[in-house]
């Protein structure tokens, strides 16, 4: 569906089916059409502008199955006024959508190799659509590796997901946690620890990295020291974003506009940029 | 070369060590068996040595009052258990905990450091890969303290 | 004598009793003029009818940090250069309403606010000016979404450009490739000539609608003479810019320096007002912000104008990712010397000076990369003599 056909700064109304609590500050809302069947088509890694009538707007990245275009799904955790007034939100509430926006998860050049699926924190969520994507055409990929890295038990994104992820004899999902806390009897350590034993093939594999950019850094370099190259890993940066249409000049990152350019990068393209400091 | 020869030479913190070294070293070693929730060692009391894990995961714990035993690590197969018979007093850091069933070979530390007394190029070789252990994990550590999740105010 | 008369058969000539002809005709095709006055001391840009209102006889001493006006010993009516306004003040304003929302039984309804756009004519406008709004057309007109308000004013504008002869002490457009004669991107571009009693206006078109508008008054076709006369008062311009700038390979050099230690030193000076921001004519940063009526049955969205010398410009969950002045100082001014040539093609600076004149702290951009341009050329000196 073409939502470029008015002005691009003009949201479209969305009705809230479902708020979903994730975790104590993290939640999901599932959206559809105030108006019309028309399904939301987005590819993997691409952002909407939420827009909370009265309160404001903020970039959320989409975290639904792309195949399945009729649930519009974001989940986004709670740290300013917007998300806050966001999480309160109720079945039926409209909220304003605009997009989608950005660069996707290049699931297209993943064929034929092995996919290595890093995520930290609330990193996952925009890592999901292309874990929907790469299960539903399995057979196009070699091994498929998920790496997640929680804060502790309790801010484990999508649990029951991971369980089912798990028990897939083709797909590898490991879970770590900073913290082990009460009965976890899982890994413990940052998710970069996982990385030096996961097992693909360093010669034909594409890694997608999402998270704090201090911890996609630390895990690029943990990638490279197992000898992927650097133009074999994708990031998704995050910068301030007003309009998520090139406009507003807020999200550059040096030459680029992450609205526009990413968020999803490939890493050779930004690794100078990210060496330094402040940009 | 026999059995604990052998898991010694294959596990990865001794990969590429002079075969010679390994027959000497797996003359302080054993191998242990735990099941999960048994404790292989406690915190404070005397190190008896350090863990190759074969097989499943060893959990380090601190216990807090109040809070009880907190999981700051866990080492899994491939991994070291267990540096703090290294230095003195020679006690354990941590209490670690089986996560689940768990295989060792274990390697009692007075035994090694004798050995590494006597051949000072053993020593040399040994401390450069305990060097290697001690800086990923203290990075990762790092890593843990910067709480890269909590959200930021 | 003889060459005097020949006609330059692309060029007319306009007395500068009959410009009022040309306000007045500017009206009848339904425009209104926007163009230069004095106001509180500067030259500023109002809508203007009568010729008597423009800065007849005034010019502008700009320096760093420092603006004036002085009087002439002529009645010029375009003698001097730029004041702190530009046309980004008209055709992206600062304040645009861009939508409202209303509570509806079972939720909001929303729709994109009223335009209302007057078909505007810059009278004028100085060839760094131009290349300014083709710089902001590329910008807001040329990527995937075009904003739509800035689309339509600038289909309802006319630019009568005016060719520099006076240009201020900050003034470094021929640094910059973007003056002081104008080329291209105006309806009419007119050359001010004073001299042996005669005053008068040597008019070049630039466009059809230029054409039209020229052909409602009288003028005659230009003579070589007046022609040449023209072409010496830019070239005469050309030798009085108040600054200068090598841009050769400025985009790479500033790439090499991005942890140069000028930036810490300009840091701890800069006072991050973001005057500099607000009076450049190619700046186009905004912001939206909301509002809400008092009982929450009304919602709307306001595009504003922005800096990036704010601290909230860069802000995501738990601080500003330029925290220092130093960093949003190099962020600024690597996006008009280099980023911006590899996101739209050209430099974002038309050398028109206003950032010069009209910073507080007195930050010269000339000077600043000079000085990164300096250095560098000395390290490398003084790593060759360690070598040899």
């Amino acid at each position: 569906m073409n939502t470029r056909v008015n002005d691009p700064m003009l949201p479209r109304s969305f009705r809230v089916q479902r708020v979903r609590r994730e975790t104590y500050d993290t939640f999901s809302l599932e959206l559809k059409p105030a108006r019309g069947n028309g399904g939301y088509k987005f590819s993997p890694g691409q952002f909407n502008m939420l827009y909370v009538f009265g309160t404001g707007e903020v970039p959320i990245s989409i975290s639904g199955d792309p195949l399945n275009p009729q649930k519009l799904v974001h989940t986004t955790r709670m740290v300013g006024p917007v998300t806050q007034a966001m999480g309160k939100l109720k079945k039926d509430d409209i909220i304003g959508v605009r997009g989608p926006f950005g660069t996707h998860w290049p699931v297209e050049l993943a064929e034929g190799k092995d996919v290595v699926i890093v995520a930290g924190g609330i990193g996952l969520p925009p890592l999901r659509p292309a874990i929907y994507y790469l299960l539903k055409n399995r057979d196009k990929y070699n091994k498929l590796i998920l790496l997640y890295g929680a804060r502790t038990k309790d801010e484990i994104l999508y649990p029951r997901e991971l369980e089912q992820w798990r028990s897939r004899f083709d797909l590898d999902v490991h879970v770590t946690v900073d913290r082990g806390t009460g009965d976890w009897r899982g890994n413990v350590g940052v998710v970069t620890t996982l990385i030096p034993k996961a097992p693909f093939d360093h010669t034909n594999t594409i890694a997608f990295v999402c998270g704090p950019e201090v911890m996609f850094r630390f895990t690029v370099i943990e990638l490279l020291k197992r000898a992927l190259p650097h133009n074999c890993i994708y990031v998704s940066m995050e910068r301030n974003m007003k309009c998520g249409v090139g406009l507003c000049g807020h999200c550059q990152f040096g030459t680029t506009f992450i609205c526009k350019d990413g968020p999803v990068f490939r890493f050779d393209h930004i690794k100078d940029l990210l060496e330094k400091q402040e940009i | 070369m026999d059995n604990i020869e052998k898991l010694i030479a294959e596990h990865a913190f001794f990969k590429g060590l002079d075969p010679k070294y390994l027959k000497l070293l797996a003359k302080c070693a054993t191998i242990e068996q735990f099941d999960a929730e048994d404790i292989i060692y406690r915190e404070g009391k005397p190190a008896k040595g350090f863990y190759l894990v074969l097989q499943g995961r060893i959990g380090k714990e601190v216990n807090v009052p109040h809070r009880g035993p907190i999981t700051v690590q866990t080492i899994e197969e491939g991994g070291v258990a267990g540096w703090c018979w290294l230095v003195p007093p020679h006690n354990n850091c941590f209490t670690a905990r089986a996560y689940e069933k768990t295989k060792t070979v274990t390697m009692d530390g007075e035994c090694v450091r004798e050995k590494c007394l006597e051949d000072q190029l053993l020593g040399y070789e040994f401390y450069k890969r305990f060097t290697n252990v001690i800086i990923a994990q203290l990075q990762a550590t790092k890593l843990q303290l910067m709480d890269i999740y909590a959200v930021q105010s | 004598m003889v060459q005097q008369s020949k006609p330059h058969p692309d060029l007319g000539v306009l007395s500068r009793n009959h410009l009022q002809l040309l306000l007045d005709a500017i009206k009848a095709m339904g425009y209104r003029t926007i163009g230069p006055i004095v106001k509180n001391s500067a030259i500023t840009l109002d809508e203007l009818d009568r010729v008597e209102e423009l800065p007849v006889g005034w010019m502008d001493a700009q320096e760093s940090a420092g603006y004036r006006l002085q009087e002439r010993r002529d009645a010029a009516l375009f003698g001097y250069v730029v004041g702190p306004e530009s046309l980004k003040r008209f055709l992206y304003p600062p304040e645009q309403r861009l939508s409202e929302a209303t509570r509806t039984r079972n939720g909001w309804k929303i729709e994109e606010a009223e335009r209302e756009v007057q078909p505007l004519a810059f009278l004028g406008v100085r060839p760094c000016d131009l290349h300014a709004l083709a710089a902001l057309d590329k910008v807001l007109l040329a990527g995937e979404y075009a904003d739509s308000g800035y689309k339509l004013r600038r289909e309802n504008t006319m630019l009568i450009a005016v060719n520099c002869g006076n240009p201020s002490g900050t003034c470094f457009c021929t640094s910059m490739g973007t003056g002081p004669k104008a080329e291209s991107g105006y309806d009419l571009a007119l050359t001010e000539i004073i001299q042996n009693g005669g005053h008068y206006f040597v008019v070049e078109i630039g466009s059809k609608k230029g054409e039209e508008l020229l052909a409602r008054i009288p003028h005659d076709t230009a003579s070589q003479q007046q022609a040449s006369d023209a072409d010496s008062v830019t070239a005469g311009a050309v030798k009085k810019m108040g600054k200068s700038l090598d841009t050769s390979g400025l985009h790479d050099l500033l790439f090499r320096s991005i942890e140069h230690a000028q930036w810490k030193d300009v840091g701890t000076r800069c006072l991050t007002c973001g005057n500099c921001t607000m009076v450049c004519p190619t700046c186009f940063c905004s912001t939206v912000e909301d509002y809400t009526s008092l009982d929450g049955v009304a919602a709307q969205r306001t595009r504003k104008r922005d800096s990036c010398y704010t601290m909230e410009y860069s802000y995501i969950h738990g601080g500003s990712v330029r925290y220092s002045p130093a960093a949003r100082y190099r962020q600024w001014l690597m996006h008009k010397f280099a980023t911006w040539i590899d996101q739209y093609g050209t430099f974002g600076c038309v050398g028109c000076g206003r950032c010069i004149t009209w910073c507080p702290a007195g930050i010269d951009v000339t000077e600043e990369l000079r000085i990164i341009r300096v250095s560098e050329i000395l390290d490398t000196m003084s790593a060759s003599t360690k070598e040899s």
